[in-house]
């Protein structure tokens, strides 16, 4: 079991209170999920020649100021940092896929949570009411963002099973379910170069759909070709640095409620994450019906 | 689709009456809730039992088993009303996954839409459900009677034993799939059977059948738009002269 959490606002001046609507839905689904929960949280782009990368160091003490020398004498370029206990966000004009590399080869205690424009990326072990304590997220801003609670039944409780999963660049999902395939997506990933980080199902999907808006495809398109592809339950929920998607498999085991009013469309795994809500009582509430693809854009 | 909308929670409680007792969920706890219901309402003469912000927690007035009439204003999460008895429960929003799941009698009433599993293995009772049902309603249905205003997901009624489904919307894929003895009368398309599941004609008793159910859950359709669905029984015995391919 798990729970996730979405939320995209339409008015620009509730950009500003994004992360303190969401932090009572995140908190709402703890008995979904009680190990581990992240969040990812699309913010204005940084700029067209930038990239921002998130970093996570988890129980290792890393001296941040020390880590951006470092990086500054191999790879060129202004680097700037905004730390936060045992994450930070690096903005750097670099190539963001060089950082990585020398972040994965340099500073392998520190990991890449994500790659992007907009996206910034929090997960770790723990009750989600202490993650949501430990990064601030109430404080934080942003047009839309994707959240999950944990309760793991297929892999290890470590920071790096926990989702949001990232691949590529400004692309997230998390996972309610399990896929009962996750060795044969990978199977035929990996000879395409694809490689992975750890042994989740989830991270199947996620670098499955990654890889098919790589050669082409739009996230729609994306999608429906994993309801032939990824086989077992789940509900998915996506962003991109544009859009918010929800799916459900054709059993629709996994549930999801949908709440849209002319100020924000908001996801949960279950209504009481959404009790709270302004307007919650004016909002259109539905279900997400089994193998239809759902999605909003900013 | 049905979207019904909850009571505002400024909505002033029903003037006190020794028969009547109120309950608000964002300040009365679910456990004593559900423990008044249970032990101490029939106890204190209490037949009414209003209940205020549910805001979807699990369980509200579930294992009732005495003839209460409960109201929840409001949105209800899993199992809400599940394995009633002789109470009459009204939800006067939408219902998480499994309602009325395992009820014996009385009465479970949804003003708004129903998850999934709504009315499993219910032995009796009425469920009705104004707006749509998810996947799976009244699965291994063991013979209550479910009432649903709009349509059902998929694999509606699989394997229900006993008991009637009436269902004046659409039907999604596998309605009725592995039926036993349970009947559905379904009043839209149905986009697909399910194993052993047939269309059958409508005899004089099915219409009064569906006649009285929906006039029990306040609906007001004609019969004769119904079909019968019930099983072709076909799996009831093994056939050794099939090819075994599933």
């Amino acid at each position: 079991m798990c729970g996730i959490v979405g939320l995209l606002v339409k008015r620009p001046a509730l950009r500003e209170r994004l992360g303190a609507l969401m932090v009572p839905m995140m908190v709402g689904m703890t008995e979904r999920g009680p190990d581990s929960a992240g969040l990812a949280v699309y913010t204005a782009p940084v700029g067209e020649s930038r990239h921002k990368l998130s970093l996570y160091a988890g129980q290792h003490a890393v001296d941040w100021s020390e880590l951006l020398r470092r990086l500054s004498q191999h790879i060129g370029g202004v680097h700037e940092i905004a730390v936060n206990g045992n994450h930070a966000v690096l903005t750097s004009a670099a190539d963001p896929d060089g950082i990585a590399a020398w972040i994965g080869h340099d500073a392998p205690e520190v990991a890449v949570l994500s790659v992007g424009q907009s996206i910034d990326l929090y997960k770790d072990v723990g009750a989600p009411a202490d993650i949501a304590e430990r990064y601030g997220f109430k404080h934080l801003r942003g047009s839309h963002l994707v959240g999950h609670t944990r309760m793991a039944t297929e892999s290890a409780v470590t920071p790096a099973h926990a989702h949001p999963f990232t691949a590529g660049r400004d692309f997230c999902l998390v996972h309610n379910g399990s896929l009962s395939n996750p060795h044969l997506v990978r199977k035929k990933l990996e000879p395409l170069g694809i490689t992975f980080e750890t042994d989740n199902d989830t991270e199947a999907a996620c670098r499955f759909f990654e890889w098919r808006l790589r050669e082409g495809d739009d996230l729609k398109t994306a999608v429906t070709r994993g309801f032939s592809e990824l086989d077992g339950f789940y509900t998915f929920l996506m962003g991109t640095d544009r859009e918010l998607l929800i799916v459900r498999d054709a059993f629709a085991c996994k549930p999801a409620v949908v709440a849209e009013t002319d100020d924000y469309v908001a996801i949960a795994s279950e209504f009481r994450s959404l009790a709270h809500l302004p307007d919650i009582s004016q909002a259109a509430l539905f279900e997400p019906k089994p193998e239809e693809i759902y999605s909003w854009r900013i | 689709m049905a979207n019904l909308k909850p009571t505002p929670r400024t909505t002033p409680a029903p003037a006190a009456a020794a028969h009547a007792r109120q309950f608000d969920l964002a300040r009365d706890s679910l456990r004593d809730l559900n423990a008044f219901l249970h032990r101490r309402a029939a106890a204190e003469g209490v037949t009414l039992v209003q209940i205020s912000n549910p805001d979807g927690a699990h369980s509200i007035a579930c294992g009732l088993n005495s003839a209460l009439d409960v109201h929840i204003h409001g949105h209800v999460g899993y199992y809400a009303a599940g394995m009633n008895k002789s109470a009459s429960v009204t939800v006067h929003g939408n219902a998480g996954p499994g309602v009325a799941e395992n009820m014996m009698s009385g009465r479970v009433h949804i003003r708004g839409f129903a998850s999934t599993a709504a009315g499993a293995s219910a032995h009796g009772g009425l469920l009705i459900i104004d707006g749509d049902a998810s996947l799976r309603c009244g699965i291994s249905l063991k013979g209550g009677d479910i009432v649903v205003g709009g349509g059902v997901g998929s694999f509606s009624a699989f394997m229900a034993q006993a008991g009637r489904m009436v269902i004046c919307g659409d039907a999604e894929d596998a309605l009725g799939d592995s039926l036993y003895e349970a009947v559905i009368y379904v009043r839209g398309k149905v986009r697909s059977l399910g194993a052993d599941a047939r269309f059958e004609p409508m005899t004089d008793a099915d219409r009064a059948t569906v006649t009285d159910l929906l006039a029990l859950s306040g609906m007001d359709h004609d019969a004769a738009e119904f079909k019968r669905v019930a099983s072709a029984r076909s799996l009831y015995h093994w056939n050794a002269d099939t090819d075994q391919e599933y």
